[in-house]
């Protein structure tokens, strides 16, 4: 005999609820982290737009971090924790193999029994949990999705590498993904390309640090220049795929957050997508560096605290990091 | 159609004034992009797409670093379309 199982019910669509940000409790300028890499304030303004970063104190962890912003989120989206019944964190900074942070925040965050995983996806994890998200909630298989991109990159910095460590800050951006009549979030363009993973990687493996502890604890490297190269050219056909496969077009854009990696990227991915004027691109790197997974909810939550962008507005949201890791999509800020 | 060397000078020396604001007169063969153009890392990626996108060649990212002057990135350009 054949059985027929019950599947879940889908819902039309999804939405996010509301954002929620927790930024670094210090701000770190430029003349603070030039000494070591034998540098100057003007050198990395100019190539990277960063005048200072966000970073968080020694007894500030990554979950107080994610648990302020999950807490901001939950709220703004007229919830509570016990609404929450799937925690979805991208992190590539969690200081334990496991239990996964997304565990322990939800317990936190009082989303008791919550579907509860972390995802390694770096600078492309926030966009990569709200596909998770929409996913999760049009088929039925969650209600409330709280998408949690988190970040302590000071624990894995060099302050003598120049090649990327001058970049980085902490933080924690949220937002909470629910059912919509219409679809508010558009489908998902994302992937990775593993072939070309050594232009964003650690110095050695914890295992290695483990038999050698003279290596030093791992840290983060990059190829800046070939980096710039894919983040700029790949990504823009990539936002161009988000917005057609949504069924629009760049003139339909009203806000651009792409993942806060460096101002030159931003301002030569508008360029190459030709963004009307009146577009809103989110600048939040200038003075928060970049957060890698935390960057988008936190230059979004920005834009709408300062009135910048509004409910409604139709924003194109791109992430693109280590494993050459990326995932965008357009969504309709709440 | 191969542009001719003078023709990929030229549209180099576009390419780069339009990315740095150096003078098109500027863009000379001997010039070297860092020492004398001043152009860092990121420029330069920058020019080397908008030039395989101007002359339909490809540059690889480890052949970046061997173009030193202007004429450097000539000379592979114009070997690179033929």
């Amino acid at each position: 005999m054949t059985v027929s199982l019950t599947p879940t019910q889908p819902v039309p669509g999804s939405q996010v609820l509301g954002y929620g940000a927790a930024r670094g409790d210090l701000d770190v300028p430029n003349d603070d982290i030039v000494g070591p890499i034998n540098s100057s304030d003007e050198w990395i303004r100019q190539r990277t737009g960063i005048i200072s970063r966000k970073r968080a104190s020694a007894d500030v962890s990554l979950l107080d971090l994610a648990k302020k912003a999950s807490l901001e989120a939950v709220e703004n989206s007229g919830l509570t924790g016990s609404d929450i019944d799937a925690v979805i964190v991208g992190t590539i900074t969690f200081e334990y193999h496991t239990p996964s942070l997304a565990a322990l925040l939800a317990y936190e965050i009082g989303a008791d029994g919550a579907i509860a995983y972390d995802m390694g996806a770096a600078c492309a994890g926030f966009c990569y949990g709200i596909g998770q998200a929409d996913a999760l909630v049009r088929a039925g298989t969650a209600k409330n999705v709280l998408v949690v991109g988190a970040e302590k990159l000071s624990d894995i910095i060099d302050p003598t590498d120049r090649s990327m460590s001058f970049l980085l800050g902490d933080g924690a951006g949220a937002a909470v993904v629910s059912a919509s009549d219409v679809p508010k979030i558009g489908p998902t363009v994302w992937g990775s390309d593993g072939e070309n993973w050594k232009t964003i990687y650690m110095t050695h493996s914890l295992l290695e640090y483990k038999e050698n502890p003279e290596l030093g604890f791992p840290t983060l490297r990059q190829e800046g220049p070939s980096v710039f190269r894919w983040a700029v050219w790949h990504t823009a056909d990539m936002i161009r795929e988000s917005l057609e496969r949504s069924g629009l077009s760049v003139e339909d854009v009203d806000v651009f957050v792409p993942h806060q990696a460096n101002m030159r990227i931003i301002d030569q991915l508008a360029k190459q997508l030709k963004l009307p004027d009146s577009v809103v691109i989110a600048r939040d790197i200038e003075d928060t560096g970049n957060t890698s997974a935390a960057s988008i909810p936190l230059a979004t939550h920005r834009l709408l605290q300062e009135g910048k962008a509004k409910s409604g507005d139709v924003c194109v949201q791109i992430g693109f990091g280590a494993g050459l890791a990326y995932a965008g999509q357009v969504v309709i800020l709440p | 159609m191969a542009h001719t060397d003078d023709e990929i000078l030229a549209g180099l020396a576009e390419i780069v004034n339009e990315e740095t604001g150096v003078e098109t007169a500027d863009v000379q063969l001997d010039k070297s992009f860092t020492d004398d153009l001043d152009i860092d890392s990121i420029s330069m990626m920058t020019i080397v797409v908008n030039a395989e996108e101007k002359f339909d060649v490809r540059i690889p990212d480890e052949e970046v670093k061997n173009l030193v002057t202007v004429g450097d990135a000539v000379k592979y350009i114009s070997s690179a379309q033929a």
